[in-house]
Parts: C-alpha cells; sequence; structure tokens
C-alpha cells in the first residue's frame, strides 16, 4: 500500500513523495516507513512510542481517530496520508 | 467614520453605478440582486495583509463585500513582493495597510474599509471580531492560528481557513456552528522549530494566490449560503502535481474548544501553548559566537580556521564564501567529515541552524566550535557589500 509523505517531512524519507509498504494494519504500514526511514521516527512517534497529537493519519478520506486508529485494516489499494499542521500564510 | 453594524440585506439598496458595476454577478441567479445585497450587507475580517491576505482582500473588494476589515502591523519588504501582490514595488517600507487600503480603495471605492494597526492578541481578538460576520485567516504562525480559532468558536463565527508551505496548501471552513474547527483537526500544536515558517522553508509564489482565492471563494459562498462550503473537509492542495485531495473532518465531542463540554471559556497564552515564551526569536545560544569581522581578519591572517556551511546546496549556489558544506540535516550522518582538533566557524543564513549545528557538535565532543552571530547575511552586510542577500 502507498503512504503520502507531506512536504514539510520528506527532507526525513530521502525527498520521497510517497513510500510503499506491505502491511495489514495501519500501525503495520507506519512502522515498515519508520524502519525504511529512521528520520521520520521521532516526528511520528512520541518518545514512548505514542502517534503524535499534532500529526494526522488518514487511511483514504477518513482519520484514523474515528476508525480502530492503529489497529485499522489495511488493504494493498489503500492509501495512507499524513496531515500534519504547517501555518505559513504571509 | 463608517461603522460595523449588522445591516439586515434587504435593507441594503445598490446605487445605478454599483449595478453597473455588479453586472456579471446579477445576471446570476446564484448572486442576483439578492446575493449581491447580502454581500454588500457582510463585514469580513482579513487577519494578515500577506501572502493569503493579498489575493483574499483584493477579490472581496473587487466582489463588492461591503466592510471589510484587515488587521496587520507589518512593514512591507522586498521579499515580500515575490507572492504578496497587494504591495509593490514602490510600497517597500511602507504599512502594509497603508498599502493595501491604496489598492482596495482603487478597486473599489464603495467599499468600506476598516484597518486594525495590531498584532491580534488574546486581549483585542473578541472585540475585533464581534464586529464582524466572517473571519479570514491569513496568518503565519501557530499561536495567532489557535488564536483565530477559538476566537472564531467563542463569538461564534465562521473562520475561513487557509495555509500554505512550499508548494503545499490546506484550506477548509472551520467553527460553524455543525461543523468542526481547528482544535478537532489538530488538537495540539507542534513543537516549535520542527515545522519551519516561510522565512525559513520558502513558499511557491503563486500559492498563496492560489489557496488565498480559495478562501475568498469560500467566504462569498458563506454570504450567499450557495454551493457546498468547505465545513468537515479538508483540501489538501499540492501546486508541484497540481493535485487536489479532499479529507473529512469530524466535529470532535471531546474538542476542548467546540465540544460538548469545552474547557477553553476565554482566550489563553498562545505563545506559552505553542510553547513559546516570550517573543518568538531565535534559539539562544550558550556558545561562544565570532563576528564576522573577526572571521574575516583571522581568515586573512591565515589562521587555521575550518568553516562549516550548514546551509542546503541550492542555498551554497545563490552565495557562499568556501565554507564546507554539510547541510544541518545531514550533520548527525556526516559528523565523521570533520576534524575534532581544528577550530571550526559553523555558518548557516542568518545563524539560527548554524546554532543548533555548535550545540550538536559541542555535545557530540567538540571543543574548539562557534557560531558566526549573523550568518552571511552580516558578511554580505559588513564584510562583502558585493554578495547577494537572499
Amino acid at each position: 500500500m502507498k503512504i503520502l509523505i507531506p512536504t514539510p517531512l520528506r527532507q526525513y524519507s530521502d525527498k520521497q513523495p510517497a513510500v510503499e509498504v506491505e502491511a495489514t494494519t495501519v500501525g503495520e504500514a507506519l512502522s515498515g516507513l519508520v524502519a525504511r526511514h529512521p528520520d521520520l521516527r521521532r516526528h511520528l512517534y512520541t518518545e514512548d512510542g505514542k502517534l503524535r497529537a499534532f500529526v494526522n493519519v488518514y487511511l483514504n478520506d477518513e482519520d484514523v481517530r474515528y476508525l480502530q486508529k492503529e489497529a485499522t485494516q489495511v488493504r494493498d489499494s489503500d492509501t495512507i496520508s499524513i496531515v500534519p499542521s504547517i501555518a505559513g500564510g504571509r | 467614520m463608517a461603522t460595523t453594524t449588522q445591516v439586515k440585506p434587504e435593507a441594503v439598496t445598490l446605487t445605478n453605478d454599483e449595478i453597473l458595476r455588479y453586472s456579471r454577478h446579477l445576471i446570476m441567479p446564484e448572486v442576483g440582486m439578492e446575493g449581491q445585497q447580502k454581500l454588500k450587507a457582510a463585514r469580513v475580517l482579513c487577519i494578515g495583509a500577506g501572502g493569503l491576505g493579498s489575493p483574499l482582500a483584493l477579490y472581496l473588494a473587487a466582489a463588492g463585500v461591503g466592510t471589510l476589515g484587515i488587521v496587520d502591523f507589518d512593514v512591507v519588504d522586498c521579499t515580500n513582493l515575490q507572492r504578496q501582490i497587494i504591495h509593490t514595488t514602490a510600497d517597500v517600507g511602507r504599512k502594509k495597510l497603508d498599502s493595501a487600503a491604496e489598492k482596495l480603495k482603487a478597486i473599489n471605492p464603495f467599499l468600506n474599509l476598516r484597518t486594525f494597526e495590531t498584532r491580534l492578541s488574546s486581549d483585542n481578538a473578541l472585540d475585533l471580531f464581534r464586529a464582524f460576520d466572517i473571519i479570514a485567516d491569513g496568518t503565519d504562525n501557530f499561536p495567532t492560528r489557535y488564536l483565530v480559532n477559538d476566537a472564531c468558536v467563542l463569538t461564534g463565527k465562521p473562520n475561513v481557513y487557509g495555509s500554505i508551505f512550499r508548494f503545499e496548501g490546506q484550506a477548509s471552513v472551520f467553527a460553524t456552528e455543525q461543523g468542526p474547527c481547528y482544535r478537532c483537526l489538530y488538537p495540539e500544536p507542534p513543537p516549535p522549530g520542527l515545522v519551519p515558517s516561510c522565512a525559513e522553508g520558502g513558499v511557491l509564489g503563486i500559492l498563496p494566490g492560489l489557496v488565498g482565492v480559495m478562501q475568498a471563494t469560500e467566504v462569498i459562498k458563506l454570504i450567499l449560503g450557495k454551493g457546498e462550503p468547505l465545513i468537515g473537509r479538508l483540501l489538501l492542495i499540492d501546486a508541484l502535481g497540481m493535485k487536489f485531495r479532499e479529507l473529512k473532518l469530524r466535529k470532535n465531542p471531546d474538542c476542548p474548544a467546540c465540544g460538548t463540554h469545552p474547557t477553553i471559556t476565554k482566550l489563553i497564552d498562545y505563545n506559552e501553548f505553542c510553547g513559546i515564551r516570550g517573543e518568538e526569536k531565535p534559539v539562544e545560544t550558550k556558545f561562544p559566537e565570532m563576528q564576522v569581522e573577526e572571521l574575516k581578519r583571522r581568515l586573512d591572517a591565515g589562521d587555521d580556521l575550518f568553516v562549516l556551511d550548514v546551509r542546503e546546496p541550492h542555498e551554497y549556489q545563490i552565495c557562499n564564501i568556501n565554507g564546507y558544506l554539510i547541510p544541518l540535516g545531514d550533520l548527525p550522518k556526516r559528523v565523521h567529515e570533520l576534524d575534532s582538533s581544528r577550530e571550526i566557524v559553523a555558518h548557516c543564513r542568518s545563524g539560527v541552524r548554524s546554532g543548533k549545528a555548535v550545540a550538536f557538535l559541542r555535545q557530540a565532543g567538540f571543543k574548539k566550535v562557534h557560531n558566526l552571530a549573523g550568518g552571511i547575511l552580516a558578511w554580505a552586510d559588513k564584510v562583502d557589500p558585493k554578495m547577494p542577500k537572499y
């Protein structure tokens, strides 16, 4: 399945805009992602391994917080988006 | 002085000059005379007259929004002109409010323009917002984003949101009665320094145009009560791929601002909330700094100094002082390229990133590392006036 990396985090994914991983749950997919790009870990997870509150993870167009969070089942055709907060405007 | 009291749209009349001016609106059934009266009766407050605020204010004024408020305290800078199209080269050094007011009144003399030369704060936001119907957020930092959101929730005004980074944008309409607010999406801000600002990260000049016009579109739709506003939807704009995606947003029942048992019942200290103490300023450096004049003198004297440039390769191409290039982000994995027995002077553009590099190197056991105060900008100012600044 595909994980879309937003612009502010691409500096930690070797500039890749998308990463393909094999996974059956959202949690597995994200673990696969940080295993491949370890620099991403501290941006996605807290030190005790929880997803950071300012990082939103979407499965297709749905917030995983309103599904089964990291236990949400995924299929190969699904897309995970990481949606960080950005504040620019001037 | 013009006021911002609420007027009923049906009580508003258009002069013959206005009817002619808005004829392309009036002949559309979705706007018509009724819609144009609504626009004239509407009061919209734009926070910021910068990248997003420029197209927003220009189009809202042109469209016939009756009362437009703008909050800004900034002065036009040369580096603004690449995207802030309400300002021109001749405006550099002027107050953004004066520059914007001139253009907006030139576009539409019927506009009732109200300018507020102030920094939006917890002390003034509620009073300001109460005098308007819709708030359009064109600010550029997290504390103000949360402030605008909370003040919108507390005063019951929709928050037409847009934000940008490099070539990526987001837009939505927050804080309507039924819809989610900014905090439903982002309960907590990222720690300071994790997400670079436009000043640090750069921004494609046309992107605020694209996103600001989307905000203007949403404002107009809210006023007209037509179409499907971006309520409960987050639009993601990728200008590089020219891809638009839409995500579902839900109103969080546990949201501290708009949930069923809100804990935010008044405005708070947003700098503290976002982990910023006092004014936003570069990381305080406890480490020795070197002034550019001293670096120049010592290099000329042939001292054994290793100049480390921690900027990005594309910045090095703009200008450099022959430093050894290791971008800050690559420093941990390339630290073995440095010789800790030599005296190292680290520099970046203005001194912030190299301050972080010095802190990192000190921790890694380097004893003789200095931060070049003011970075290559100071070098251009004080040593080599021919060097371009960016």
